[in-house]
């Protein structure tokens, strides 16, 4: 008998968290589908070691998440046991790795927003939060950094690589913009101090990947249209799919522990 | 009389909890780590343990729990708690002295005193564990644990862990 789906009550705070925890989920389990398959071992190490830093944080996330909303759920049952439509992260994060530049600017558009965004983090007025936020910013400056790397060594790299680079960049785009997306449920946090408000990040975040791409001889587009939809359950296909096998064990086994 | 016999067990908790090592740098205490924040003793003699996590996802920490709960019981404190806190969040400047050296010892280089984002970011200059050599290069920023980089030493060639700032 498959486990069902819990209920989760989204108050502000418990969706906001939800949202930012389901993005280091869903990120860092996307970096773990490279582990074994990386162009090198240093880069399989590499990734591996960005998707536990993001698990990490979303397992502190939704401990938080579980903890404000008190209806007895947990972290476990917070990752496991939603569905697809109950699951709040951006739509980049469940875009599939593609080629290694696709995973590589995936990443670097994220790190270079969850950089800025951590480090806007530790002054939120809420206690945990600022607590995780002085975590991750230290980690995803390291991320941000490596990531940077080798947006410059595959854009200025081979006809190949800088091909690659440049399709990646241009495909995942219209994904980005949701990173600075707002909606009612969040003003009130961020009038409160709880939240930062993310579109005053923006002109910095397209400073630092404007450099890094410049550097790698890569364009950005410009187009600006947004696609949205994940942070209120409208996923890709490609989330489904993802769930389908992270969350297989505890539906098959409910409870299963070893 | 109570006031030192309490003082005395406190003492005894600190220490068994104390004794406790990371399985990952089984030379480093999680007292050389920083990571041991308090130990509380409650009014019906039961033992509380604070401790921070070191990076988010750091596989150790639920074994580092696990031992300390462990370490207790051996001392004689049966039912004791661990809770994690997170806030003032952990960082490599609470790396005692004794930790450093005994880092350097191992063949790990100890990360730099400071975790400003300038030591970050700022042009790193990690010492070779094995000949002390200043002549090293970074070779993968990601290493064999969340907490280190892998790096080279160009005087004696050997490769060595870099226990990062953080």
């Amino acid at each position: 008998m498959a486990a069902p789906s819990i209920q989760v009550s989204e108050t502000p705070l418990v969706l906001y968290t939800l949202r930012r925890a389901d993005d280091a989920l869903i990120l860092g389990h996307r970096l773990s589908e490279w582990c074994g398959h990386a162009p090198m071992l240093e880069e399989d190490m590499a990734l591996a070691n960005i998707a536990l830093d993001l698990l990490g944080q979303a397992r502190e996330l939704y401990g938080y998440a579980a903890k404000v909303e008190g209806k007895g759920n947990d972290e476990d049952k917070l990752a496991y046991l939603r569905d697809v439509r109950q699951y709040r992260n951006l739509l980049l994060a469940e875009q599939p790795n593609g080629d290694f530049a696709r995973t590589i600017v995936r990443q670097f558009v994220y790190s270079a927003f969850a950089d800025l965004y951590w480090r806007a983090m530790m002054a939120s007025t809420d206690e945990t939060l600022s607590a995780i936020a002085a975590k991750s910013e230290k980690e995803s400056a390291y991320h941000l950094r490596h990531c940077s790397e080798w947006v410059v060594r595959l854009g200025d790299g081979t006809a190949e690589s800088h091909r690659r680079a440049q399709t990646a960049i241009d495909d995942l785009w219209a994904f980005t913009g949701e990173m600075f997306s707002v909606d009612d449920s969040e003003r009130g946090l961020i009038d409160a101090g709880i939240a930062v408000d993310p579109t005053s990040l923006r002109a910095r975040w397209l400073k630092t990947i404007t450099e890094v791409v410049s550097e790698a001889t890569l364009v950005l587009p410009q187009n600006d249209w947004m696609q949205q939809g994940g942070r209120i359950g409208n996923h890709s296909e490609h989330l489904g799919h993802l769930l389908s096998e992270l969350q297989s064990m505890q539906r098959t086994f409910p409870g299963a522990t070893w | 009389m109570l006031a030192e016999r309490e003082a005395d067990l406190r003492r005894r908790a600190w220490d068994a909890a104390a004794s406790v090592v990371d399985p990952e740098i089984p030379v480093l205490t999680v007292a050389d780590l920083g990571v041991l924040r308090e130990v509380t003793l409650r009014d019906d003699g039961s033992v509380e343990v604070a401790i921070t996590p070191t990076y988010s996802g750091c596989p150790a920490m639920s074994t580092i729990a696990f031992d300390i709960a462990v370490a207790l019981e051996r001392a004689g404190f049966a039912d004791a708690t661990v809770r994690t806190v997170l806030s003032p969040a952990w960082t490599t400047d609470w790396m005692s002295e004794e930790g450093r050296r005994k880092l350097r010892e191992y063949g790990i280089a100890p990360p730099s005193p400071a975790s400003s984002r300038r030591a970050l970011f700022g042009i790193q200059q990690v010492q070779c564990p094995q000949c002390g050599s200043a002549e090293t290069e970074l070779l993968s920023e990601f290493g064999s644990t969340s907490c280190k980089a892998l790096w080279r030493c160009r005087s004696c060639r050997e490769p060595f862990d870099y226990f990062k700032c953080h």
